[in-house]
């Protein structure tokens, strides 16, 4: 069954229109990515699903119920938890405050072994608990923010490029961990990544966005194989 | 000590929305007429227990301004969010002006006297005819507001309500996407925001004996002046410049002239703005005008 599903989604900046009928479906379970250039849309995509811009048409589903009309706090506190572009981790928090409050935004009282999952997942965060938010180092940063969204014990976890910042070896980790999120507890993940070719190797599914309207859509080993990917998004790639 | 009250009010809002609420210092003195007003009504019910007179007061004018707070920012402010930075600024001059006159024409325009509720004091010491004293006025005054600020303070740090405030300062879109009621919090904001300034009108009105429709543009204007002195956007920041103004006023008046006391604040506000704008205990940030 689809877990998320976008149909002819158009969102707007003013004037600026960023994404044009946008349709799109995960199921539960998988992993879709997002691939496109910077300024495709990416981002607002993912925004719009939480929405925040509202879509100005077009239908948001999520879980069997249309969300597109739903304030965003009651949209989150659905099991959808976003790592959003550029972190956004509360500085003057502590790191301890700002895993506390992904827990919570989805109800959750029993704070402990949630954080202790997150903690085996990224060790840094551990030694870290009582230090302000915004004295972590970038990665570190992007750490919490990617802990916060998994604090949520989300169903569909939106990740805008959680590898930015982060050591070849983390990024690994990070993967791994989505994939074995996604095995073992059934996790949906919709992806945002620049590392297209990493991505669309994690992934199920992913689609292409293109100036705010999807060109392309496949499974992973298809778009990874499709000539014009590679030559768009892939050169010089791994 | 009053002035810190205030301006709590206009750093919290000030953090929370990025606006400065030029209404504030006039929900100050709806603040303090409805203290007068409440006071006067319990005077006539026969209540005249002094403690029990100002607590029931103190709750009146606190939930009814905290009204008044919710109605200007739902009125004139959330309307206008998301468009040009200026126009919720002209919007707070148009509710100050809306409450000055609305106050003049329901309570007129003479001042309002009140009698001492508390005559009385210590000594401190007296030593041969100079004496140091402190009314229980000052006492109920300074005892008052540290209580306040002691209770907003472990609002604001150590509840789920203050968590909100602290995430919606920091970043509101993100405190949207971790489930926080957003127009909630800043609502919640500005009705605690006027519960403080009634609980500064209810002092005030207790200390000078007086009120007018005026006193909220002065109060205002020191207020303000403490905040941006401490560091707008800084709680504790809005304390100290509270005090601090507070302090200065006094050593103005014993050393240069009463007449002139008003003007200190003013002399403050300008000398901070050129010299230290970010205040105090402000962080250094990019202003985004
Ligand atoms: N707040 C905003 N106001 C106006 N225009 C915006 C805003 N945010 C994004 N845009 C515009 O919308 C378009 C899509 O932006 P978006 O951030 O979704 O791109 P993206 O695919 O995530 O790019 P990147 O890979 O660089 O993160 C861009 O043209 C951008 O300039
Ligand atoms: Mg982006």
């Amino acid at each position: 069954m689809n877990l998320l599903s976008l149909r002819g989604v158009s969102t707007f900046y003013g004037a600026i229109q960023a994404l044009r009928d946008v349709s799109l479906e995960v199921e539960e379970g998988e992993i879709v990515t997002l691939i496109g250039a910077n300024g495709a849309g990416k981002s607002t995509l993912m925004m719009t699903v939480c929405g925040n811009p509202r879509a100005r048409s077009g239908t948001i589903v999520y879980d069997g119920r249309d969300i597109t009309q739903v304030p965003t706090h009651l949209i989150m506190r659905q099991r959808i938890a976003q790592a959003p572009e550029g972190r956004r981790i509360f500085g003057r928090m502590t790191v301890r405050e700002n895993l506390v409050m992904g827990a919570e935004v989805a109800g959750h009282t029993d704070i402990a072994p949630l954080l202790d999952q997150v903690c085996d997942l990224f060790p840094r965060l551990r030694e870290r608990l009582t230090q302000r938010g915004g004295t972590l180092s970038g990665g570190e940063q992007q750490m919490l923010a990617i802990g916060r969204a998994l604090m949520a014990k989300p169903r569909l976890l939106l990740l805008d490029e959680p590898s930015l910042g982060l050591a070849p070896l983390v990024v690994r980790q990070i993967f791994t961990a989505i994939r074995t999120l996604n095995r073992e507890t059934g996790l949906t993940v919709l992806l945002v990544e620049q590392n297209a070719h990493q991505a669309l190797r994690l992934a199920h599914r992913g689609y292409v966005l293109v100036n705010g309207t999807i060109t392309m859509a496949g499974t992973g080993a298809e778009l990874l194989a499709r000539p014009e990917i590679r030559a768009a998004y892939l050169e010089g790639g791994h | 000590m009053i002035y810190g009250l205030i301006a709590v009010g206009y750093t919290m809002v000030y953090g929370i929305v990025g606006m400065i609420n030029f209404a504030h210092g006039d929900i100050f003195m709806v603040g303090s007429f409805l203290s007068l007003i409440a006071l006067l009504s319990l005077a006539s019910l026969g209540i005249t227990a002094v403690p029990l007179a100002l607590a029931l007061t103190l709750l009146f004018a606190a939930g009814l301004a905290a009204l008044y707070g919710w109605t200007v920012e739902r009125v004139a402010y959330r309307p206008l969010r998301g468009s040009f930075r200026l126009a919720p600024l002209i919007s707070a001059i148009g509710m100050s002006i809306v409450l000055q006159n609305f106050v003049q024409v329901g309570q007129g325009a003479r001042v309002k006297p009140m009698n001492a509720l508390l005559p009385g004091g210590v000594e401190l010491m007296n030593d041969e005819g100079f004496a140091v004293q402190l009314s229980w006025m000052q006492i109920a005054i300074v005892a008052t507001t540290l209580i306040v600020l002691a209770a907003f303070t472990w609002l604001v740090t150590k509840t789920p309500l203050g968590r909100s405030m602290r995430a919606c300062e920091q970043d509101l879109k993100m405190a949207g996407l971790l489930g926080i009621d957003t127009d909630r919090t800043i609502s919640l904001t500005f009705v605690i925001g006027a519960a403080l300034a009634a609980v500064a009108g209810l002092l005030f009105l207790l200390y000078y004996g007086v009120i007018d429709f005026f006193i909220g543009f002065l109060a205002g204007v020191k207020a303000f002046t403490a905040a941006v002195l401490g560091g707008i956007g800084s709680l504790p920041g809005a304390v100290l410049g509270g005090l601090l103004i507070g302090l200065i006023e006094v050593f103005w008046s014993a050393y240069f002239s009463v007449e002139y006391k008003d003007v200190a604040a003013f002399a403050i506000l300008i000398l901070v703005l050129i010299f230290r704008p970010s205040g105090i205990m402000g962080r250094a940030e990019v202003e985004k005008v």
